[in-house]
Order: structure tokens, then C-alpha cells, then sequence
């Protein structure tokens, strides 16, 4: 099966800029086989993306590509959807560009339920400045700024999602690109704030620190942690702190993993389809325009 | 040209229109006074001409999202005031680098900071030339009237979209507020730039030797954007010599265009002695002043209304420091203009800045004791 399209990508624009065994690559080639999958024309896709070694995904991509400011690719995307209704937009952000910097946009974003599709590469860390912890470290990780391992709590990302009302989110991982791609195509179908958010690897600036093994260990351990939502007891519980859901999860799976080391829920995580936001907004403003015509010429009067 | 009935209007209010009829049709924005009327005219009327008025989470996110909206082929505009003119400035170098035609007004208010909550003042100008990180030129334009905030952002929609370039208009609250009569220019009576996508095949969106207009996306055009230097198509170099032809055209394509996009409104004596320099509402002072001192007392004193800011008007002041014995320079803040003008004077006039800075606006009275201390 080659679903991969060639026209999508911006061949004379390789060797890309990532690391041996980095989980970008990965990523990137799941959303371009995704977007040929769904069938979206090429003229009508566009990327945006935001900072960070992530985010550079957009410039290989042969479409309208957008690559924006740290943190505010979601707040470019939506005036470029707004402006342009037809636009299928991808947004790609790295966990510190969507999370920490980006988190306000992300909410808000979520909360209108814009047409976006966001997809969130899940390194745990800053890559592209070398390794300082982000709001995705998880608890007692080491990064550069953290050196005896952070603090500080990790977001779960679909739950900030759902609670501020994106209405499709799921979690897909490097490791298991087939499964990544068919969650970025229900995303594409969802009309509305989508969220995918892909668990990938930064073997240089998080994996070595944290003794984590080479590029393929780390894909292996997040292949054996994954466990489909479907296969947990319901999906409510897909929502709850990843910690706990480890912790259960360990339980019935009869998992070997330390309990320190939690599950990964993959698969679609939430899907409630709700009104869009850029729909609406044209719907009002067809209305408004009928509505104010009479007025208007009253109003537009003129003398010499 | 045919007008439309007198109205009383405000300078934000004006500053609606201006956009309005410019063909502006996007906003977003963030509330902050004294620039809150602009944003609430957009939200009333873009609707009724097919536009979208968004309100954001923040300026930060109103400034991306006017870029965006820009990207996809509308002429847009965001309006706002000290706090948020700071916050914005990072996406405005972003624009600024990836050459997005985007206006931004600026309702000056006293600062730093919260500063006092919302008295007048002109604080913003060296703020809107060098605000945002790195080396570019940038376009500013400053109203001293109603109408004057009509035809300048008329213009600086304009100059956003021939130049491909963030412009910026500071108002400040005075002119932002204040009320006067106007009679504005009918609808679609207006000299609005036009885009025109011919020769797409060949299309280079940065091309180093033309500016293209911005083609859409979703045209089938597919290029790249991004706030790294770039080449011709978009994509990212740090090849030297493509840096320096980038950063040269960048700049050059504002130097060059100097005589077009610099306005002054001159008045007075043709062979001043004394001429007084300044902009936005220290405008109106300074004419009271010039009247006093030149209508009625006759000596030769005039006044020089700079519409434009940047780039600065350099010539002008030239000519008139060849000319005059002294340059008076009043601003509501401790002296920001007041150095170009010593810049480009040379030493050949003697320059006098008159500031105020406590929240008030420099009375008439003020600029004429200088005047009077000029011929004593
Ligand atoms: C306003 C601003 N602050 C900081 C930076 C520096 N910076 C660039 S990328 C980045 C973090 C990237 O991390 P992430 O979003 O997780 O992307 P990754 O590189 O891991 O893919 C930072 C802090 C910047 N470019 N802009
Ligand atoms: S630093 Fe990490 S995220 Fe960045 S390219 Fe290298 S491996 Fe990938
Ligand atoms: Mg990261």
C-alpha cells in the first residue's frame, strides 16, 4: 500500500534537520499519508506550525505552509481559517509550543471549537533548545533546568482539551504510525477544535539524560506501554489522570512495568461533536447582511 | 468627490471608517482603553460589508491572528493601547520579516506600564520604530485631527499593501476621543490599493526584484512563510549573501519609497525664523501658538505637522534647520522626536524640545512663551 503522496512533500527540501532516531519524521509522514487518505485537494490544506524542532515539520510539506512565532500558531491558523473558511488547516506544535507558551491560545482555541486540526508532537521536552523540562515532562524527569529531575506536574493534554472544549481528541504514538495516521484522519472528519496528540521521541535532549536508551528502545517502551482505550474498562476513565489509569491498567493487564512507569491510552479518547465556530460565525453573518441592507443604504447617503 | 453628510464623530470612530473604506475586512483585538471604540465599530459594522471581527484572548493572539487573516487575503487591523501595543510587538517583527500587510493602531496612553489609566501622552513613538526585536524599517503614521485619522488610515492601509509591511498608526487618547465635525468621502470614492495576481506560474513570493502582492493560500499557489530569513520562495537560509540582499531589500524597498510615504502639513511663514516641529494632537497647541505668534504679532514663525513618523522625514527638517534660527520640538513625553530632528538639524538651527509629562496636554500658551523666548 503506498499512500504516501510524493506531491505532498517537499522533496528538494531533504535531508530534514532532525536527529537520527528523532520521532518527528515519523509524525510528519503519518499526517501527510492522513491528509492523502481523507482526500483533501491539495490547494485546499494548509499548515501552520509554531517553534521548536517540531514545528519545522511544515517547511517539507508541499502546501501553504505557515511556520509562525513560538507558542502562537493557533492564533495565526485562526484568523487564516476565519479568512478563508474553504482551508483544511493542520496545525503543527511541539508539548512546550502547544502547552506552555501556546497554552492560552490552546484553551481558547478549544473553546471556540474552530475548525483547526491540532497535532501535538509529545517529546517531553524542549528539544530545539536542548533539553530543559516543559509542562509534558513527567513528574521526577530530568532535563537541563531540572537537573535532579522536575517538580513540577505534568499536564495531560486531552483532558486540558476536553475540559476547555475541543470536541475530538485522541493519542496516537511514534511508535505505531498506522494507528497515528487513521486519529489524524478522524480529526480531519471532525468539524471542529481537534486534538491529536502524538507521543514521539527526542532520544538527544530527553531520552539520553533520563537513560532511556537509544532511539529504538524508547520507541519499543512506548509500543509496550500503549494499551487501546477500547481495551480499558470504560472511556471515562480514558480522561482521568494518566497516573491512576496506570496504575489500574498495570493491574488488569497484568503489566510488568514499574509502577512508576504509566500506560499510554491510545486510540480516540473523546469524540462529541459539537457546533463550529467558523461556521456559525458565516451563518450570522449571511443573516446580518439581510437583515442590515435597508439600513445601510439609509445610512450611506451622500451629497456632493 | 462626493461626501457624506456631516457627522460628529470621535478619532477612533473615524478611524473605523477609514478602514472600512480602505477595504479593511478583519479584525481582532483585545479591549483596552482608550482604543476600545475601534474595536467595538469593527465588531457593529465588518459584519454588514462580509467582514469578521474577532475578539481574541489576548493582543498577542489578536496581533496572529490579524497575520493570519492577512495570509488568507484579507486586509486587515488591530487596534490597541500601551499594555497590548507591547505585547504585540514580537508578531509584528513576524510580520515585518515575512513581509504580511497589516495595520496596527496604537491609542497612546500615559506608560510605562498601567501608567495612569488612560491620560494622554505620546510615549510610543521610538516604541513604534524599534519595539520590536532586530533591524527593520517600519512605516508609522500619527493624526492630529478627526479627519486627519480618516485619510491616515486610509493610508496606512494602503502602504501595508503596496509595500507588503506592517504599518502602524499612533493615535493618541486625545485625538482617539475627541469629537468633531466631518464630512467623509462616500463610500468606494477612495483610491484603495488593488491586488492583481498575474504571472502566478512564475510566482516567487519573495522576489528580490519586484514586491508581489501576498497570493492567497488556497489558491494553489503553495509556498512557504516563515519568520526565519528566507529566500526568494520562502524557505529558511543563513547563506550570507542571500542574508544581505534579504535585509537590503527589506529595507530598501521603505527607503526607496520615501517621497511617497512620508506626508507633512506645513504652515506659516515661508521664511521662518522659528519653526515648530511635532505631531498628533500637540499639533492643535502648536497651531494655536502659530496663530497667536504669526496671524497676529507677525513674526515669522511656522509650524511643521509631521503625518508620517517614520520613516522620518529628514529632508524636511534639513531644509528647515538651513533655514531657521531655532527648531521648537514639543511631545508629550521626555523627548523622543526631538532627537531625530537634532539628528537631521546638524547643528545648523538650535533645537528646543518643550515636553510635558503629567498626564496633561501641552497648552498653547506653553509653545508661545518658547516662541517669544526665540525673539527676545
Ligand atoms: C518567544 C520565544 N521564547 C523562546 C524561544 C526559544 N525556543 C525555541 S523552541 C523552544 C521550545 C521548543 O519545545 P517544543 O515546543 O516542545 O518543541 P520541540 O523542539 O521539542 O519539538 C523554545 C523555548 C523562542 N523561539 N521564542
Ligand atoms: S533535538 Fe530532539 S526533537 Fe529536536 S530534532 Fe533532535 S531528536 Fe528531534
Ligand atoms: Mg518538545
Amino acid at each position: 500500500m503506498k499512500s504516501l503522496r510524493e506531491e505532498f512533500l517537499r522533496t528538494n527540501k531533504l535531508p530534514h534537520i532532525w536527529c537520527p532516531g528523532c520521532g518527528n519524521g515519523i509524525v510528519t509522514a503519518a499526517l501527510v499519508r492522513a491528509i492523502g487518505k481523507v482526500g483533501f485537494e491539495q490547494k485546499d490544506v494548509a499548515v501552520v506550525s509554531g517553534i521548536g524542532c517540531s514545528s519545522r515539520a511544515a517547511g517539507y510539506l508541499n502546501f501553504n505552509t505557515l511556520h509562525t512565532t513560538h507558542g502562537r500558531a493557533l492564533a495565526f491558523a485562526t484568523g487564516l481559517k476565519l479568512a478563508q473558511p474553504g482551508l483544511k488547516v493542520f496545525v503543527v506544535m511541539g508539548d512546550g509550543d502547544a502547552t506552555a507558551i501556546g497554552g492560552n491560545h490552546f484553551i481558547h482555541a478549544a473553546r471556540r471549537n474552530i475548525d483547526l486540526n491540532a497535532i501535538i508532537i509529545n517529546n517531553h521536552i524542549y528539544g530545539m533548545t536542548g533539553g530543559q523540562h516543559s509542562p509534558l515532562t513527567p513528574e521526577g524527569k530530568k532535563a537541563t533546568t531540572a537537573p535532579e529531575g522536575t517538580l513540577e506536574r505534568e499536564f495531560n493534554i486531552l483532558e486540558l482539551a476536553v475540559s476547555a472544549g475541543a470536541t475530538y481528541g485522541a493519542r496516537g504514538t511514534a511508535a505505531q504510525p498506522r494507528l497515528l495516521e487513521k486519529l489524524i484522519v478522524g480529526a480531519s472528519q471532525n468539524e471542529g477544535f481537534s486534538v491529536v496528540e502524538a507521543m514521539s521521541t527526542c532520544p538527544v535532549s530527553y531520552g539520553r539524560r533520563n537513560r532511556l536508551g537509544s532511539a529504538v528502545d524508547m520507541l519499543k517502551d512506548i509500543k509496550q506501554r500503549s494499551v487501546s482505550v477500547e481495551k480499558l474498562e470504560t472511556k471515562a476513565e480514558t480522561t482521568r489522570p494518566r497516573r491512576d489509569i496506570a496504575e489500574e491498567g498495570a493491574e488488569e493487564e497484568g503489566e510488568t512495568h514499574d509502577k512508576q512507569e504509566e500506560v499510554i491510552p491510545v486510540g480516540v479518547i473523546f469524540s462529541r461533536p459539537a457546533p463550529e465556530f467558523v461556521e456559525r460565525y458565516y451563518r450570522g453573518l449571511n443573516k446580518e447582511k439581510e437583515g442590515k441592507e435597508g439600513k445601510e443604504e439609509k445610512e450611506g447617503q451622500v451629497e456632493s | 468627490m462626493k461626501y457624506r453628510k456631516p457627522q460628529l464623530l470621535q478619532g477612533n470612530e473615524a478611524c473605523v471608517e477609514g478602514a472600512l473604506d480602505a477595504g479593511v475586512r478583519f479584525f481582532a483585538g483585545y479591549p483596552i482603553t482608550p482604543s476600545t471604540e475601534i474595536a467595538e465599530g469593527m465588531a457593529r459594522k465588518l459584519p454588514r460589508v462580509g467582514g469578521v471581527f474577532i475578539q481574541m484572548e489576548d493582543e498577542i493572539a489578536g496581533m496572529a491572528a490579524v497575520i493570519g487573516a492577512a495570509v488568507g487575503g484579507k486586509k486587515s487591523l488591530t487596534a490597541t493601547s500601551g499594555p497590548g501595543f507591547s505585547l504585540k510587538q514580537e508578531n509584528i517583527g513576524y510580520a515585518a520579516i515575512a513581509e504580511i500587510p497589516c495595520v496596527i493602531v496604537n491609542v497612546q496612553r500615559f506608560g510605562p506600564s498601567t501608567g495612569i489609566p488612560t491620560a494622554p501622552a505620546q510615549g510610543e513613538v521610538m516604541q513604534a520604530r524599534w519595539g520590536t526585536h532586530g533591524d527593520r524599517p517600519i512605516i508609522a503614521l500619527s493624526p492630529s485631527s478627526v479627519y486627519e485619522t480618516y485619510y491616515l488610515t486610509t493610508a496606512a492601509v494602503n502602504f501595508s499593501q503596496k509595500f507588503r509591511t506592517p504599518v502602524i498608526l499612533l493615535l493618541d487618547e486625545v485625538v482617539g476621543h475627541m469629537r468633531e465635525k466631518v464630512s467623509l468621502p462616500a463610500s468606494g470614492r477612495l483610491m484603495v490599493e488593488k491586488q492583481n495576481y498575474s504571472d502566478i506560474k512564475e510566482y516567487k513570493p519573495f522576489d528580490e526584484r519586484k514586491l508581489p502582492p501576498l497570493v492567497p493560500f488556497g489558491e494553489g499557489v503553495y509556498y512557504h512563510i516563515t519568520g526565519l530569513v528566507h529566500d526568494e520562495h520562502g524557505f529558511p537560509t543563513r547563506h550570507p549573501e542571500v542574508v544581505v540582499r534579504f535585509m537590503e531589500r527589506l529595507h530598501r524597498k521603505i527607503n526607496h519609497h520615501r517621497k511617497e510615504i512620508i506626508m507633512t502639513d506645513y504652515t506659516g511663514h515661508v521664511e521662518p525664523k522659528v519653526c515648530i516641529i511635532t505631531y498628533g494632537c500637540t499639533v492643535r497647541s502648536a497651531r494655536a501658538a502659530l496663530q497667536k505668534a504669526y496671524l497676529q504679532k507677525r513674526w515669522p514663525v511656522s509650524l511643521l505637522n509631521l503625518q508620517t513618523l517614520w520613516p522620518f522625514p529628514a529632508e524636511e527638517v534639513k531644509r528647515l534647520a538651513d533655514r531657521c534660527d531655532y527648531l521648537l520640538v514639543p511631545e508629550m513625553n521626555m523627548g523622543q522626536i526631538v532627537g531625530e530632528v537634532e539628528k537631521y538639524a546638524h547643528g545648523k538651527a538650535e533645537v528646543l524640545g518643550i515636553n510635558r509629562y503629567d498626564g496633561d496636554m501641552i497648552t498653547p500658551g506653553q509653545i508661545f512663551q518658547h516662541i517669544e523666548g526665540c525673539f527676545s
